[in-house]
């Protein structure tokens, strides 16, 4: 195989992978506070919708419109999210409905098809698209060079959160405090540490991630609006998670998997290669499946990372 | 003193009352989105019920709708109630529809009296067995069957699209020269036409009928049997079930195919009560697995229930398709149907807990973590 087929897949792999990084991210952080979100296509949807509507109507320089964009669009999946955390958390009624209400509401034929509607953005083409960025002008080195050092900001940002979120997770107090919110929240709460709060917090946090990871969509991958441009997107992030083991910096590399699982079928058409469509399009999904049932035999055997409490509501006064 | 507590058991007219509250409730909410969007709440409202009852066709069109999620509520309900996530409605649909009209081509030459019933077996046999990679991943190696089976959503979608738009398949219709520019699949024969029950100027499309038959069966199953009380019981704790002996195993296959197998006859119902060919937009433009899901809940999971509230939920699924224009965006009834799902759990709140004023003597019972979600 030659050498510009593969960075040709990396880069694409990538591109393709980012968003499944950002909301992956966030729904690793929502459940290790022991809340399951299965809304993460909804709210991935809303933050493409808002993202790319806030960079039509804005003016001025590209770069200061498109990190707007970028926040209304985080502040836009958080929104979501906080539906999610009133119901689970408060309320406390079944999360895994709660997640699927939430895709349904905000989801391809829900809220972000009806907004997109309303602000009449679908078939408009966009005006700004989040360009790469030479690093340090190493852009031009062979293989690593489009690989590391040629990408939109976008990518360094989650590159960075991946650190981030590991550094937090392992090696701060509140993530400390935050993986026992997950795994005992009743131990949590005796040792004084405020178990909704942490649960309210890291839900939105996680669906400020997921929207983000949506508006990648329309800002890098697309600038256009189509209802439904996530395909699955959000799902596929949220059994990123079990596959990773609640770990960030596995949950990197199995992005970057089903990146390239996406962009196989365009890239070797693209390279000669003949094949229908619907077979590429649909490994990812079959992907996904195959690595659910291989980790749940890893995980029946020994059980790693699932925080313990996921998906139970915490309530003080009852059990 | 007064305090608020959980309640032992939910009183019986508050069953009741709780959906009617809950529709209540999301018709305020979603009224608060149109107007936020520029939209005559009222005016909105009314344009719906004209168009899904009091118009000349509405209520036939309305049933249209209202019979694929029957079944789809059915699969969904029979499902959560044993707290098996089978969230793959939408693609046990479609290998539904898939076997039921391949079955329809093949054997189209058979009389009607013994087409439909094979279209019916072939559509449930295919659901069912598309359920069972869930199934057999959930109950062997406690893989997630919510993941597993809404990836398998996506995939019986693209089996469909390659049947149709990207192969010489044997539903494809490769006879007309139109057809081999504009795929479409073949049209099943007269005699496999499901006959619907015409009262004057209405249509009662022979699916709908069948579906209320199988929620009958499905709330006997339930409620009498000895297979029923097992899954009842699985229900509501897995960890009772299998210290009382229950092959938990064998329920839960067993409840994923009967869940599947009632989304595959949804999607036989599709070929022979209104499409007659196979058509993957036709059938993914509607969502009714995910709808099923509303209806579902709305329902509180009883069989029974899922008759009235599929109307219902079709009603509006109807008027949303008649509507559908500039005033009228696509999204708005998804958006309706998430109100409505939010606002259903939301109310559960009421029926928990209860304001007690007094003594508070009575103590949770233990289980009270595990029974939280219902």
């Amino acid at each position: 195989m030659n050498t510009d087929l593969i960075v040709a897949i990396v880069v694409s792999a990538i591109a393709y992978g980012t968003p499944l990084v950002l909301a992956g991210l966030g729904e690793l952080l929502t459940e290790r506070s022991g809340v399951l979100n299965l809304g993460v296509e909804g709210m991935m949807l809303m933050g493409a919708v808002t993202g790319f509507f806030v960079s039509q109507q804005l003016g001025g320089p590209g770069w200061a419109v498109l990190i707007v964009a970028m926040i209304v669009a985080a502040g836009a999946g958080g929104l979501m999210a906080l539906i999610h955390a009133f119901l689970s958390i408060t309320v406390r009624v079944n999360q895994i409905v709660s997640g699927l209400a939430l895709t349904i509401f905000a989801g391809a034929v829900g809220l972000s098809s009806y907004v997109g509607q309303v602000w009449g953005i679908g078939g408009q083409h966009g005006l700004h698209q989040l360009n790469r960025v030479d690093l340090l002008g190493l852009g031009e080195l062979p293989v690593v060079g489009p690989i590391l050092f040629d990408q939109d900001p976008f990518v360094y940002l989650s590159w960075g959160l991946v650190v981030l979120v590991a550094w937090y997770l392992y090696r701060t107090r509140f993530g400390l405090y935050l993986r026992a919110v997950g795994e005992s929240p009743r131990s949590a709460d005796a040792m004084g540490i405020n178990v909704t709060r942490y649960r309210y917090v890291h839900t939105v946090v996680g669906g400020a991630l997921a929207g983000l990871g949506g508006a990648y969509f329309t800002l890098a991958i697309a600038p256009i609006w189509t209802d439904g441009l996530t395909a699955g997107a959000g799902w596929i992030a949220i059994a990123l998670v079990i596959f990773a083991f609640w770990r960030p910096d596995v949950l990197l590399i199995g992005a970057y998997l089903f990146g390239a699982l996406s962009s196989l079928g365009f890239t070797l058409q693209a390279h000669g290669v003949q094949m229908p469509s619907e077979f590429f399009s649909s490994l990812p999904y079959l992907m996904t499946v195959v690595v659910l049932a291989g980790a749940s035999t890893t995980l029946a055997r020994r059980r790693i990372g699932t925080p313990a409490s996921l998906g139970v509501p915490y309530a003080r006064e009852e059990g | 003193m007064i305090s608020i507590e959980r309640s032992l058991d939910t009183p019986r007219w508050q069953r009741v009352a709780l959906p009617f509250m809950s529709l209540v409730l999301a018709a305020i909410i979603s009224g608060l989105v149109l107007a936020a969007s520029g939209h005559d709440p009222i005016a909105t409202y009314r344009q719906i019920y004209a168009a899904s009852f009091t118009s000349p066709g509405a209520l036939t069109s309305t049933f249209v709708y209202a019979t694929p999620l029957l079944f789809t509520g059915l699969c969904v309900a029979v499902a959560f109630r044993m707290r098996v996530w089978n969230i793959g409605g939408e693609g046990q649909l479609y290998m539904g529809a898939i076997g039921a009209s391949g079955a329809g081509l093949l054997l189209g030459g058979l009389p009607q009296p013994l087409l439909i019933p094979v279209m019916i077996v072939a559509g449930v046999a295919f659901g069912a067995l598309w359920a069972m990679i869930p199934g057999l991943l959930r109950a062997y190696l406690q893989t997630n069957e919510i993941l597993v089976s809404l990836m398998l959503n996506y995939v019986a979608g693209l089996i469909m699209y390659f049947l149709i738009y990207d192969s010489q398949s044997f539903w494809r219709d490769l006879t007309s020269p139109t057809a081999l520019v504009f795929p479409t699949g073949k049209t099943l024969s007269a005699s496999a036409t499901w006959p619907g029950v015409v009262i004057g100027s209405f249509t009662l499309p022979m699916g709908f009928l069948v579906g209320v038959g199988f929620a009958v069966l499905l709330f006997v199953l339930v409620r009498n049997t000895r297979f029923g009380f097992e899954m009842r019981v699985m229900g509501d704790s897995p960890s009772a079930a299998t210290y009382a002996g229950m092959r938990t195993r064998r329920i839960i296959l067993a409840v994923m195919a009967l869940s599947g197998g009632i989304a595959g006859l949804g999607g036989a119902s599709q070929i022979g009560d209104f499409g007659h060919v196979l058509d993957p937009r036709g059938l993914q433009q509607a969502q009714y697995g995910y709808t099923g899901i509303v209806v579902a809940a709305l329902a509180l999971y009883n069989p029974l229930a899922v008759v009235v509230v599929s109307i219902l939920i079709g009603a509006l699924t109807n008027a949303g398709f008649a509507l559908q224009g500039p005033s009228f965006p696509a999204g708005l009834v998804g958006t309706m149907e998430g109100i409505i799902l939010f606002s259903v759990l939301g109310g559960e709140i009421l029926g928990r807990y209860r304001i007690r004023i007094g003594s508070q003597l009575r103590v949770a019972p233990a289980d009270a973590e595990a029974d939280a979600g219902r």
